[in-house]
């Protein structure tokens, strides 16, 4: 498979060259209404990607991660409130219409969702959806052609067979084959960018390792860029050159996977890496668990969100959000106040491995009181 | 499949032992004779057995069999053939009056926390109620129940509120605090952790371990995730299609893996590391595991045995046509079945 442009009368969509910009988000904001409030569900979240380029999003769940690529697909609810700005190759895709947005998906931006059966349509065969994909974006290409593409595409993510398996249905398959029939619906139109929310959670680890190697051969082949979403810090080691670390809707570090690994400045990405039992150590390490839960969305207190957890908090955490401040010229960014002190920390350092939570429990329970009244007296 | 392992560890006699045990799940035709038309071999053949304050992980992917093997060796289900054998008696053979009080020392721990867990009773009411079913509650329940709370991390202040309260770290600290309230002697945890986020995870793991040490607790600990069991674990065994492919003690396994299946699911897993994830081998399987109603001859695995594709002609017929049995007298120190065992070091 060297040459998969698709050829049309119209102008083909060309694999751009390597270290051209993208995808540009600045500053993007989503809040949902609820009955309770607003869930300010991502806070200022800003990234740069570029051609080729790799970016894995960490979080725990309910950090925004998802949410943050749902906004720049366009795919919120329309009570979802937006603010901010994500250009695509200069052309800004929020607050476009769904007509616009749909000549947009699935050509210049896909996406990859977790389940893969829940993303396949159960009565039209994969190749009919492969085929759907690309003639949607060029009607010119006739079934033939289309059909000889599906099959190529197939081939190219690793399905056995493709040419009989072009005419299965997506029950026929496994999980692992589905996701990859998934991959190569993204990788249909040499998108610049191909977004995949958790795309291996759902699958066993020898098959996650297969759809890992098709997602990487797609993004290679296709010349696009990767925004990995996932919670799995090994995935992120393996198949990304930067990272962002979320917590509580909002970039708490970004940097290269070697400086987010090896020289974490943000207490919560220490306590994610310590609190990881690893394949390569054996037992006699005992894990760090970051102890508490991640707050609630709802009326966040002021300060640092990850204070309460956080076994370094001074009292300016409670006042102060830390603003991401860089370390170093290399483009590595922490937000906290303290990331001078972090150096050199190994997460035994600053967390202390015991098992149980019920001091940091207490506190949080504090913190979220104070917030309550805060919140009661502001509604007063 | 007699000796287990020689090492030091197991050399004291086992809590709990399975021999030979054998589950197949009958296929029925459709319409309302409803005739045995095949059987899903769902476990063929696995022995294990777990000593005093030992922790025993089951590991592989989903539709092994491991969940099944586990269920087999708390009596939970009726094997087709082999036996239990715990303080010299076969669960097997006993009846359900005979079983309850043995029901005491086994207990288990699930996955979702939220589904195990009986969302109109309290806390308090959960934990009490293996107490109340053996008629233990009346001699000091309120006060078990109370110190369980405390032992697992709760917050006893809590006991009056209800399962949707917690958090998920939480609700799987009150499953574990009722499997501890009939102060069993095995507890079976069936993918305890993989529902957690990491940084919940790694509390949870820690409170398993603490536990262990303090109550002298053996465990059957079933996971598809190896560096979970490289963490607890004292021995694994690795489980393919119904089979152990190969066994040995945590740190003999994770030195040099003998058996390919073992090697690849090893390298499958993602190091948290990206220098040595950069360097590493991989061995990417093709293929997806085949149907457990129809296992291939021979070697279960040879279907995606990256193996068994080197291999000549002559070799490949015995990996066809003979069932490789648990074998140590190969290079590396686990005990592997295959054919042409060969440690390789991974990590």
């Amino acid at each position: 498979m060297s040459n998969i442009s698709v050829s049309t009368n119209g102008a083909p969509r060309s694999a751009g060259t390597k270290g051209d910009m993208v995808l540009e988000v600045n500053d993007l904001n989503v809040s949902f209404p609820t009955d309770d409030g607003l869930v300010h569900a991502v806070r200022g979240v800003s990234y740069e990607l570029r051609r080729g380029q790799s970016l894995g999003i960490v979080g725990e769940s309910g950090s925004g991660k998802s949410v943050t690529s749902m906004a720049i697909m366009g795919l919120l609810p329309k009570t979802a409130q937006i603010t901010g700005s994500a250009k695509l190759e200069g052309e800004e895709l929020l607050g476009l219409g769904d007509a616009e947005l749909s000549r947009i998906r699935g050509k210049k931006i896909s996406m990859i969702f977790q389940d893969p059966l829940t993303s396949l349509n159960p009565v039209y065969t994969v190749g009919f959806q492969l085929a759907e994909a690309i003639r949607v974006h060029y009607p010119d290409v006739n079934k033939a052609e289309a059909r000889k593409r599906c099959v190529d595409l197939l081939d190219s993510v690793g399905i056995p067979n493709p040419q009989q398996r072009v005419d299965a249905y997506p029950h026929e398959l496994s999980g692992g084959m589905r996701q990859r029939v998934v991959i190569a619906i993204a990788m249909a139109n040499n998108p610049d960018v191909i977004i995949a929310d958790e795309p291996t959670t759902a699958l066993d680890v020898t098959v996650q390792a297969q759809v890992l190697e098709a997602l990487e051969k797609a993004r290679e082949e296709v010349n696009a860029a990767l925004i990995l979403i996932t919670h799995d810090l090994g995935v992120i080691a393996g198949h990304t050159d930067d990272v962002l670390v979320m917590y509580a809707g909002k970039p708490v570090e970004q940097g290269t996977v070697d400086e987010i690994f090896y020289e974490p400045r943000m207490p919560y990405t220490l306590g994610l890496i310590g609190s990881l039992p690893r394949m390569d150590e054996s037992r006699g390490h005992r894990l760090t668990p970051v102890h508490g839960t991640p707050p609630s969305m709802l009326n966040l207190p002021p300060g640092c969100p990850f204070r309460p957890r956080c076994p370094m908090h001074q009292d300016i955490c409670a006042e102060v959000e830390p603003a991401l401040m860089p370390i170093g010229p290399s483009g590595h960014v922490s937000a906290c106040h303290f990331s001078d002190q972090l150096e050199g920390k190994a997460p035994d350092d600053v967390f202390a491995p015991v098992a149980t939570d019920l001091s940091v429990e207490a506190e949080v329970e504090a913190a979220e009181a104070e917030a309550a009244a805060l919140h009661q007296e502001e509604d007063k | 499949m007699n000796a287990m392992l020689d090492t030091p560890q197991t050399a004291a006699s086992p809590v709990i032992q399975g021999k030979n045990l054998v589950k197949e799940f009958p296929v029925r035709s459709k319409g309302i004779l409803r005739r045995k038309v095949g059987a899903v071999h769902a476990v063929s053949g696995v022995s294990l057995e777990i000593g005093q304050t030992e922790t025993l992980a089951l590991v592989g992917e989903s539709g092994c069999g491991k969940s099944t093997t586990a269920r087999l060796m708390m009596n939970l289900i009726e094997p087709t053939s082999g036996e239990i054998l715990y303080e010299g008696r076969d669960l097997t053979k006993l009846s359900r009056n005979q079983m309850r009080p043995i029901r005491r020392d086994l207990q288990l721990v699930f996955q979702d926390p939220m589904a195990s867990l009986d969302p109109r009773m309290t806390v308090f009411e959960i934990i009490a109620e293996p107490l109340r079913v053996h008629n233990l509650f009346k001699n000091g329940g309120r006060d078990r129940v109370n110190s369980l709370i405390e032992i697992v991390g709760l917050n006893p202040e809590h006991r009056n509120r209800y399962p949707h309260e917690f958090s998920g770290g939480q609700r799987q600290r009150i499953g574990i605090a009722r499997a501890l309230a009939l102060q069993p002697r095995v507890l079976m945890l069936d993918e305890p952790v993989s529902a957690l986020d990491v940084s919940i995870q790694a509390g949870v793991i820690n409170l398993l371990e603490d536990l262990q040490d303090e109550l002298g607790l053996s465990y059957l600990f079933v996971s598809h995730d190896l560096s979970v069991v490289r963490h607890i674990a004292d021995k694994v065994a690795v489980m393919y299609l119904g089979k152990i492919v190969e066994e040995g003690t945590t740190d003999q396994l994770f030195a040099g893996p003998a058996h390919p299946y073992t090697q690849a699911l090893m390298s499958a897993i993602p190091l948290p590391d990206p220098r040595k994830e950069r360097s590493r081998e991989r061995i990417v399987l093709q293929g997806d595991v085949p149907s457990p109603s129809n296992p291939p001859s021979g070697c279960r695995f040879r279907t995606r045995c990256p193996l068994f594709k080197e291999l000549s002609e002559s070799e490949q017929a015995k990996c066809i046509d003979v069932e490789p049995l648990l074998r140590s007298d190969h290079a590396g120190q686990t005990r592997a079945a295959c054919h042409y065992a060969a440690p390789k070091q991974l990590v």
